[in-house]
């Protein structure tokens, strides 16, 4: 009887992680939230390139990077940062506990993210002092809960 | 017998009259700042490159409240726990009944009003490279600041390293005001040691330091640990760092590096603080970093 319990809790465990598809903890909510990141940073990547000067202003690919990066700012993230996901639960999140607190303001933060994005989409495609002056909020949104919330590297 | 005794004590007596000697603050002539006239604006751009709210600020300020230097933030370190005092224009718990001589003995040599040691976690090591115009310069912009009541703390240091006579000595061992870097600098190369290893006291972080706290000059810029926390100070000589001067630009500007993460912890306060600067000066600096030599 009891080699049969515990069979059948291995067999829970495993169909339970099968179905979650990862064995660590949060893990594809970590995984989903670090490439909205990652596809923040190719488009903001875009727009500083040309900002520093190593690529040609393009009004159009800087526009289009620019609107990409507004539309992250539209996708529902409620799902990805489940109380408890920081890095203490899972090494592959450099995400500190202290983003759950209500003093890190992450609302206030991902608000003023969004308006620095909807900025730099306001100015993307009228030219290249534009961009320049736009990147310096940008930088300062992300380092909004950067700052606060994140384990350094 | 009773020789011996007076011998012993007149050795002990000796020996302390010359610690006293050795170890006494050592503050500026009286007429140091004669003459010169403080100018707030430029003042201004004085605070953001010596990074004065980051360390002074209260914990987790952001916005204009950086600008109210009540102090307390914490800053561990292998000999205690150090918490930055209130430096706001309050006459009580602040600098609001200091002279420009007074912020210039501080930030130059290390001394307090009353005449006591500071401790080199406030990095005179650095501003004492400061131009006294540019002090003088600072102090009318920090009294243009809130005043705010908010006591300072008293640090949190044991003994021996709370005797503050001590410092004396190490200032003697390891206060060196010269420049770390030196040889044919161009103007703008010159300007960012400056703002550098003067004002914006790149070296107190990001420079190792010996057991007794003193960076090391040899290294300089090399990195190190980060005291009391994760991490590691990053190695930004041209042996670590290959950005090129737009990328250190950039990330002085806006906090983003070449692949275009975000700056994170102090440094990002640090690029606010740069970001407040002309973009010369952020030019400047990466000019400089690149006549750095390199160390692994």
């Amino acid at each position: 009887m009891k080699r049969m319990l515990v069979a059948t809790t291995v067999a829970a465990m495993a169909l339970a992680g099968s179905v979650m598809g990862q064995d660590a903890p949060f893990a594809m909510q970590i995984k989903a939230r670090q490439g909205i990141m990652e596809y923040r940073a190719l488009n903001i990547g875009v727009l500083g390139a040309m900002a520093k000067g190593e690529t040609p202003y393009d009004a159009a690919a800087a526009q289009k990077a620019a609107d990409n990066l507004v539309m992250t700012t539209m996708i529902d993230m409620s799902m990805l940062w489940p109380e408890g996901s920081d890095h203490s639960a899972n090494p592959a999140s450099t995400a500190d506990a202290k983003l759950w607190t209500a003093e890190a303001d992450v609302a206030g933060k991902d608000a003023a993210f969004a308006a620095a994005a909807k900025a730099m989409q306001a100015a993307a495609g009228g030219g290249l002092d534009g961009v320049k002056a736009a990147m310096g909020d940008l930088g300062g949104a992300c380092g909004g809960c950067h700052k606060v919330a994140r384990i350094p590297k | 017998m009773r020789r011996l005794v007076t011998f012993f004590a007149t050795v002990a007596a000796v020996g302390m009259a010359a610690f006293w000697f050795v170890t006494r603050p050592d503050t500026l002539p009286r007429d140091a700042l004669a003459g010169l006239v403080g100018d707030e604006a430029r003042g201004e751009r004085i605070f953001w490159a010596g990074g004065c709210a980051s360390c002074h600020m209260a914990p987790g300020s952001e916005g204009a409240r950086v600008l109210e230097l009540a102090g307390g933030q914490k800053f561990p370190s292998p000999f205690g726990t150090f918490i930055a005092p209130n430096i706001s224009p309050d006459p009580v718990h602040g600098i609001g009944g200091w002279s420009a001589h007074d912020l210039a003995n501080a930030m130059t040599r290390g001394v307090s009003p009353a005449g006591q040691h500071y401790f080199p976690v406030f990095p005179y090591t650095s501003f004492a490279r400061a131009r006294f115009q540019d002090i003088v310069d600072l102090y009318a912009f920090l009294l243009t600041l809130p005043a705010v009541e908010t006591p300072s703390l008293p640090h949190d240091v044991g003994f021996p390293f709370d005797i503050r006579r001590a410092i004396g000595v190490w200032k003697r061992l390891f206060f060196n005001k010269n420049w770390v870097v030196s040889g044919d600098l161009s103007p703008t190369e010159t300007r960012g040691r400056y703002l550098s290893e003067a004002l914006a006291h790149c070296g107190e972080c990001h420079t190792p330091r010996n057991i007794l706290g003193a960076m090391e000059r040899d290294r300089w810029l090399a990195g190190g640990p980060i005291p009391g926390g994760k991490g590691n100070f990053p190695n930004i000589t041209p042996a670590k760092l290959d950005w090129s001067e737009a990328d250190i630009v950039e990330y002085l500007t806006s906090g983003f590096t070449p692949d275009y993460d975000s700056a994170g912890g102090h440094m990002a306060l640090v690029v606010d603080n740069m970001a407040h600067l002309p973009p010369e000066d952020r030019t400047a600096i990466a000019a400089y970093l690149k006549k750095v030599p390199p160390a692994e």
